[in-house]
């Protein structure tokens, strides 16, 4: 527990996410609160846990043959062939096994359209006005989604929770540890900053200009959404500024749509923008140079192997699908190589699934991509694609300092693999989460079974 | 010289038309015949069908060899539920031709008729090895989606191999929301349907008349349901729950003609073995495991798995409209299968699940499904086992032709391949 109030705390003096009560102290200025719904995650109980004898991709390109992990206190304590087991410690023998750094899904909606999809489950879109970057994909998340046991089974230890794209500001993500909480707050990822999600092209475009027949109507009609909103965000912040530089003594009225803009500004919430096409993400990292700040990630980047050289410039993550493309034009171009292209242009490619089933197969998504780049030409092992499903993905979301990779110091989040996970026939046989083993596909007991499903038929079935 | 200009154009751009003969030599041959597996096997073919499978063939003269050692030879793969060939893109009315709405017929729909031989999907789909695609119509606001077709995906004007060859009826959720929101309707409909289709056949001339006319269905709708009422097309019965099953099954005692083919099934396996011994085959997706709905609350990767052990003959395929699957994923039936497989399905019963099963359960298996001597030679080469993610075809043979492993997909590939233009834009670059 106190590691993880440290943990956090480094977190939050990274980001910048300062704490405070919005109360006048005094003559102390007025603070925003930037975290009133905080985490309160606590890792499931673990002993000190040691696998042995395993194929071991540490996340970050390495890969070490007949190698023990030893995981205690929620951390990994040691990676390599020498590493001395404690006594007491539980041993798991991983010989013929793989041990990966547990997958981290940059997309997904668990929780907010979550199963059964039921109308009154349709929580993923504020649809009502293209900007609402007021809102937050955790007020609106279901912790019972029976979709969260399905992407523990699959190997999945985090993940970022976004809002849709029908909206040129979708609102704020949130990133959660994989672990069934009573609260959306016990699952909230220690000290991990918020996203926000924006969106380009054809889904805000139709939803309001051709079926609202309201703003915006066109690709120009989103961009002047995006400048306005931005505009507008400046002022506010440099009101802000003002404001607590003691130029000025009364505070800006306070703007929930605004905070979140003035948010990304200060550098504190990272931006992840649904976008397919290669012209227009060129358009939008030119947008965020125009107003000072980053892109973290193009979302689906289906043409992004267009431009992999400027988002290596750039420094944007691009999270892509293997090869599900075609629903409507602006993924018409894709190629089944886009992920290892991007890769190969030395620009950050991630594999995500923004998908309840696709989140399950993350790791064959990645084969499929691998074996695809590989057959062109590209010479890319199976170690440094795995940076594609855990550090690339941790980096994006600002958590590569706790999890992502396998080494000493970070979170135990870990999967031990049946085979070699870039195979059709391997599956996850135990998923950890802070060094507690919460899945063990060997042991039906060990299943999370969520509130949804107990009492139902099926319930506690192999899935 | 202009000639030769003239003939290197011809080999380019006409591509192979005319089947040759062909020897594939050496390979591992999964013959899903009465062959079985045969190790360093040749398949023989001959024009546009197979005249051989066997070990220690002799090749005749004549024939072109394609050396598979080390390789391994399945026929090619089928998909029985798909929207290839008639969706070049789903969320725009122009790129689309599998539904009908606001449409004054339903199960007349004949979804044939959209099939483009021509589309991205075709070359996309059958580069994976995928050979053969069912075509389904996917309604939107009838009980009845329509005809559903089979078409190859060689490289030819025409694709269909069987036009109104299986019928569609929606009793999910979905369906039995548009025959007034509830299964009372729903079944109500469906069986009145049957009914009026065999009246019609037997009393065709009442109803030509307009003598014999109170039933709630069109003539032009009856008339397509008349070879499903006689058993010869399939009905092909879109559903989830095991009650519901269990209701396909009692309708299929009511009327032992019908060829009722049970498609989605995600609680089949609750009633595995009443499905066994009624003989009704089903289409699932092996992917599926959430509870989606009140009516699939039971899905399991293991459904397959145990549909298949408990005797039932099971076709994987993906949803006509989802992202596994569909126009655009049909490609993914390959994967469909390593996924069963690794839950539990024998490699074997995998391989059947996605070539001879949908052959029979949509009648093309006296034509395709299976490496054996007068089948059509849907052959696919592949670089290593064909449900491993990271394999893929090195060759691709439909129905005697060699088709090349190119869509438009590999050429944006190319294009962009070290992001190097040359001198020009890219444009200029193919």
């Amino acid at each position: 527990m106190i590691r993880y109030v440290m943990r956090a705390a480094a977190l939050i003096a990274l980001g910048g996410l300062a704490a405070c009560a919005e109360e006048p102290t005094g003559g102390d200025r007025i603070v925003i609160d930037s975290d009133p719904f905080p985490s309160t995650y606590e890792p499931a109980a673990s002993t000190p846990t040691a696998i042995t004898g395993a194929t071991l991709l540490d996340g970050l390109g390495g890969r070490i043959d007949d190698a023990t992990i030893l995981m205690s206190d929620g951390d990994i304590v040691a990676v390599g062939t020498d590493v001395a087991i404690p006594k007491g410690a539980t041993v798991i023998d991983g010989s013929a096994q793989w041990v990966t750094p547990g997958i981290i899904d940059v997309h997904s909606h668990l929780g907010i359209y979550p199963s059964p999809g039921l109308a009154a489950h349709s929580e993923g879109n504020e649809s009502t006005d293209p900007v609402t970057a007021e809102v937050w994909a955790e007020h609106s998340v279901w912790p019972q989604d029976p979709g969260f046991a399905r992407a523990l089974a699959g190997g999945v230890t985090a993940m970022q929770i976004l809002p849709g794209s029908v909206n040129l500001f979708g609102g704020r993500s949130v990133t959660v540890k994989n672990v069934y909480a009573r609260t959306v707050q016990g699952m909230k990822f220690p000290g991990a900053p918020h996203g926000l999600k924006m969106a380009c092209g054809e889904n805000p475009k139709y939803f309001y200009g051709t079926s609202r027949k309201r703003a915006p109507s066109t690709r120009m009609g989103n961009v002047a959404g995006y400048r306005a909103a931005w505009a507008e965000a400046a002022d506010y912040k440099r009101d802000w500024d003002a404001y607590t530089a003691g130029a000025k003594n009364e505070p800006p009225k306070r703007d929930l749509e605004l905070d979140t803009l003035k948010g990304v500004l200060d550098g504190d919430i990272l931006v992840h923008m649904h976008c397919y096409r290669a012209d227009e993400m060129a358009q939008i990292l030119d947008m965020a140079e125009e107003f000072g700040y980053h892109v973290a990630s193009f979302q689906h980047a289906v043409e992004a192997y267009k431009i992999a050289d400027i988002l290596a410039e750039h420094g944007t993550c691009s999270a892509m699908w293997a090869d599900w493309w075609g629903f409507k034009i602006e993924a018409y171009d894709s190629i089944r190589e886009n992920i290892p292209f991007v890769h190969a242009a030395n620009a950050c490619a991630i594999v995500h699934s923004d998908s309840s089933i696709g989140i399950q197969h993350l790791n064959q998504e990645a084969a499929k991509a691998l074996a695809d780049g590989n057959r062109v030409g590209l010479e890319i092992d199976k170690a440094t694609a795995w940076i594609w499903l855990s550090a690339n993905p941790a980096k994006s979301l600002g958590i590569f300092e706790a999890t992502g990779s396998l080494e000493p110091g970070k979170d135990a989040d870990v999967v031990l693999w049946s085979g070699d996970p870039f195979s059709s026939y391997t599956r996850a046989e135990k998923v950890f989460v802070d060094g507690a083993m919460l899945y063990d596909r060997n042991d039906p007991a060990s299943w999370p079974v969520s509130d949804f499903e107990l009492g139902q038929v099926g319930e506690g079935d192999a899935k | 010289m202009r000639l030769f200009a003239i003939l290197i154009f011809a080999l380019v751009f006409a591509g192979p038309t005319t089947a040759e003969r062909l020897a594939i030599t050496g390979g591992t041959i999964h013959t899903v015949g009465a062959d079985g597996t045969i190790e360093n096997g040749t398949v023989l073919i001959d024009g546009t069908t197979i005249r051989a499978v066997g070990a220690g063939l002799a090749v005749p003269d004549g024939y072109r060899v394609i050396d598979a050692s080390g390789q391994i030879v399945t026929p090619g793969l089928m998909n029985s539920i798909t929207t290839v060939g008639v969706r070049e893109i789903s969320l725009d009315e122009k790129g689309r031709d599998e539904r009908l709405a606001d449409a004054p017929i339903s199960a007349a729909f004949d979804v044939a008729y959209g099939i483009n031989p021509r589309a991205t999907t075709v070359p996309t789909t059958r580069i994976e090895g995928v050979t053969r695609v069912g075509v389904a119509p996917v309604s939107t606001d009838t009980l009845f989606d329509g005809q559903g077709a089979v078409a190859h995906l060689g490289d030819a004007a025409d694709i269909v191999v069987a036009a109104r060859a299986f019928m569609v009826a929606d009793m999910t959720d979905d369906g039995t929301k548009l025959a007034g929101g509830s299964r009372g309707g729903a079944w109500v409909y469906l069986k009145n349907a049957l009914a009026e289709a065999a009246d019609y056949d037997t009393n065709r001339a009442r109803y030509m008349g307009g003598v014999h006319r109170d039933g709630l269905l069109s003539r032009i709708d009856l008339k397509a349901l008349v070879p499903v009422v006689k058993g010869d097309t399939p009905l092909v019965l879109r559903l989830h729950q095991a009650a519901d099953i269990r209701r396909a099954i009692a309708l299929a005692d009511e009327r032992p003609n019908l060829r009722i083919v049970l498609y989605g099934a995600r609680e089949g396996w609750m009633v595995a073995d009443e499905l066994a011994a009624a003989g009704l085959p089903v289409i699932a997706n092996s992917m599926i495991n959430l509870p989606s709905s009140f009516e699939s609350l039971a899905s399991t990767m293991q459904n397959v798995v145990r549909l298949d052990a408990a005797g039932v003959t099971v076709a994987l395929a993906g949803d006509a409209t989802g992202v596994i699957g569909g126009s655009h994923n049909a490609r993914l039936v390959a994967q469909l299968a390593g996924v069963a497989v690794a839950h539990g399905m024998p490699w074997d019963a995998a391989l059947a699940a996605v070539t001879v099963n949908p052959a029979r359960i949509l009648g093309i298996a006296a034509q395709y499904g299976s490496l054996e001597a007068g089948k059509d030679a849907d052959v696919v080469i592949w670089d290593g086992d064909p449900f491993e993610v990271m394999s893929a075809p090195v060759a691709v043979i439909i129905r005697g032709t060699e088709v090349p492993l190119v869509s438009r997909q590999t050429k944006l590939r190319d294009r962009y391949l070290g992001l190097d233009p040359g001198d020009k834009p890219f444009a200029y670059k193919r």
